[in-house]
């Protein structure tokens, strides 16, 4: 059986010259089917890098990465728009709701994608909607919503194709505790399902649900222990 | 996801973002309509003197005499002057198979006075009734001199619209004695308005019997004309030919050229006229061609101006699991509804301007220019709509996301 993330000596370089960034420092990882791991680092480590790299969003400048044992650099758009779309649930950082349009449009999004059908798409997006506790903003536009509930669509938009793996990009960062604990009561439901659960935190508690936690320092891995 | 899906997200865009989509339907119809509108003016305005040629009639000749008279040595013996001997010659139907009737005509403005109201005359005309005709008058009322007129010298006289207006207002002018130049005439006929865009106003005339103007006016010296009328437009080059023999024959004119007359038909007058036209509608063509490349330019620049948040919106989308393919769709859909829109509103923001007159012009639509019109703006919104897309949907996720 493959590990379902398998990162080996990835580097990622922004820029060139004297502008030259290394924002990943030759990291290796693998990620068992079924765990719920928890990435942390001070601001500017690198989480982001690696997140985006682990969502098929962008490509690293040295190393590999295989998703499922399938080495990500081979897949062509076509298949790599079914990856984003089938496999993985992909919580942003900025969220990235698209403007002027509502917030269950916005959670419809990947079901249309993946050619779920109009009524049906509704009904779970309505679902999503209501699960972080958002069922009675599903007509209002992003710029009608406050940040932690924009995070809130975002989280919803990312569970709605009920995908095996969720990354999770701070997804708690604009949340109190109480939206906090019921977003990761999802995650925990999500986890003792069988998802795979990636998740980038800078709060000890909400790192502390998570049953293995990695931390990053200036794009290299220092830290890798299990909780539970 | 359908095509159907497909084209729903591109009608959903669309009226999420009424202002930009308005504005890109802004430009492209005005550059549509401006081209349209401007071709069509063009259009009309040669339309315009094409029917002055027409109502100048096309099958008359006008002989005028030359300025170069008695110059040419034993070209010309004797007075190259124009007169009233020429008359009875040129009406003869043997010699002139194709001339319907020869004019003779004294032409100047005179002053006339009604009941204390003056005006004068741009053309006071002396002529035969033949002229009427020939030079595309009809009578509103009363009714024109005769022959008869003319050979008893009666001063009568008919006169055209403007004359009638000035001096009579809204008495009916038949039956009432002018006083043109201190000699008694009576208006026994008032002609029908003869349109015409020309600078001097056609319907400031008034027409007697050439007789009755020699012999009160301008005695009886030279013609400043003689107006020909062909059988037929297509027999005005025999009629023309006919004439010249004619002419050459009685003012003893031997060499194949001459100074001593000049023979035009109302097509050469009206040369220059029909040229100055072209000219106008080259010129609104090329004032057209600018105003669809502004059109064009802002159409670019809307859509470009988008681009960023568009190209953020692609990285979303393709985050989210969209292929490239289903972008490049949703974006080329949006373009070609808004491109459509914008130009069929053009068009008939085009057909409606084009009813009013613009600068006493009444446009004429060229369907060519509608397609062009159309062609070009839509081809414009098509291209700069799906180009930024096309580009942005190459990128990768993240690239898309971070572009400013
Ligand atoms: N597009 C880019 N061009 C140049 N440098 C970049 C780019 N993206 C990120 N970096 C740099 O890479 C490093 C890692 O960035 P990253 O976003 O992964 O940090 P992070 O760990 O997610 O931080 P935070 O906790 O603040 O979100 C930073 O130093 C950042 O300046
Ligand atoms: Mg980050």
């Amino acid at each position: 059986m493959h590990p379902v993330l398998d990162v080996q000596r990835v580097k990622k370089i922004y820029g060139q010259g004297e502008t030259e960034v290394q924002a990943l420092r030759g990291v290796s990882l693998t990620v068992e089917r079924g765990d719920y791991v928890a990435i942390m680092g001070s601001s500017g480590s690198g989480k982001s890098t690696l997140m985006n790299i682990l969502g098929c969003l962008d490509i690293p400048t040295t190393g590999k990465y295989l998703l499922d044992g399938v080495d990500v650099s081979r897949l062509n758009d076509r298949q790599l728009a079914l990856v984003r779309n089938r496999r993985i649930g992909f919580v942003f950082q900025a969220f990235n709701l698209i403007a002027r349009t509502s917030a269950l449009a916005n959670v419809e999004l990947p079901l249309a994608y993946a050619g779920v059908k109009g009524a049906e798409r509704r009904r779970r997006a309505n679902l999503a909607l209501s699960m972080v506790g958002l069922a009675d903003r599903a007509g209002h536009e992003p710029n009608q919503l406050s940040g932690g509930q924009q995070q809130r669509v975002a989280v919803a938009r990312a569970l709605v194709t009920a995908p095996a793996l969720v990354l999770a990009d701070e997804p708690t960062g604009n949340l109190d505790t109480q939206s906090t604990n019921d977003v990761l009561a999802v995650f925990d439901r999500l986890s003792a399902s069988g998802r795979t659960i990636v998740l980038i935190t800078h709060e000890p508690d909400v790192a502390e649900r998570a049953k293995r936690l990695i931390r990053l320092v200036d794009g290299h891995i220092v830290q890798d222990e299990r909780l539970k | 996801m359908n095509l159907f899906e497909t084209i729903r997200f591109a009608l959903r865009a669309i009226t999420a973002n009424k202002l930009r989509s308005s504005l890109t339907v802004l430009g492209i119809l005005i550059g549509v309509a401006a081209v349209i509108l401007l071709v069509a003016v063009g259009n009309g305005s040669a339309q315009a003197v094409q029917k002055q040629i027409e109502s100048l009639g096309t099958n008359t000749l006008t002989v005028t005499a030359g300025g170069g008279g008695g110059a040419r040595g034993a070209a010309s013996t004797t007075s190259t002057a124009l007169n009233m001997t020429l008359i009875p010659a040129l009406s003869d139907k043997d010699e002139a198979p194709h001339v319907r009737s020869a004019s003779p005509v004294v032409t100047g403005s005179q002053s006339a006075t009604y009941e204390g109201t003056d005006h004068t005359i741009a053309q006071f005309v002396g002529t035969y009734p033949g002229y009427v005709a020939a030079s595309n008058f009809k009578l509103a009322k009363g009714s024109l001199f005769t022959d008869e007129d003319v050979t008893d010298s009666r001063k009568v006289m008919v006169i055209g619209k403007t004359v009638a207006e000035e001096l009579f207002g809204t008495v009916d002018p038949l039956s009432k004695q002018v006083n043109v130049a201190g000699k008694l005439f009576t208006v026994i006929g008032v002609l029908a308005d003869k349109g015409g865009t020309g600078f001097t106003d056609p319907n400031d005339v008034a027409m007697a019997p050439v007789s009755a103007v020699q012999e009160s006016l301008t005695g009886y010296g030279s013609l400043n004309q003689i107006l020909i009328e062909a059988t037929a437009p297509g027999d005005v080059t025999e009629a023309q030919n006919e004439v010249t023999a004619i002419l050459n024959a009685k003012l003893n004119i031997t060499g194949s050229s001459t100074t001593a007359y000049r023979i035009q038909n109302a097509s050469q007058l009206l040369e220059t006229r029909a040229n100055t036209a072209e000219t106008f509608t080259l010129l609104l063509g090329a004032v057209a061609g600018i105003s669809l490349l502004v059109g064009g330019i802002g159409i670019t620049n809307i859509m470009m101006v988008t681009v960023t948040e568009r190209t953020r919106e692609i990285g979303i989308r393709k985050a989210l699991g969209a292929p490239k393919r289903t972008i490049l769709t949703q974006f080329l859909v949006e373009a070609t509804v808004l491109s459509l829109i914008g130009g069929l509103l053009g068009v008939a923001a085009a057909v409606i301007g084009s009813r009013f007159t613009i600068v006493s012009i009444q446009p004429v639509i060229v369907p060519s220019s509608v397609f062009l019109a159309l062609g070009f703006s839509v081809a414009i919104g098509l291209f700069f709509g799906s180009y930024p897309a096309s580009r942005a949907a190459g990128l990768r996720p993240i690239e898309a996301l971070r572009y400013e």
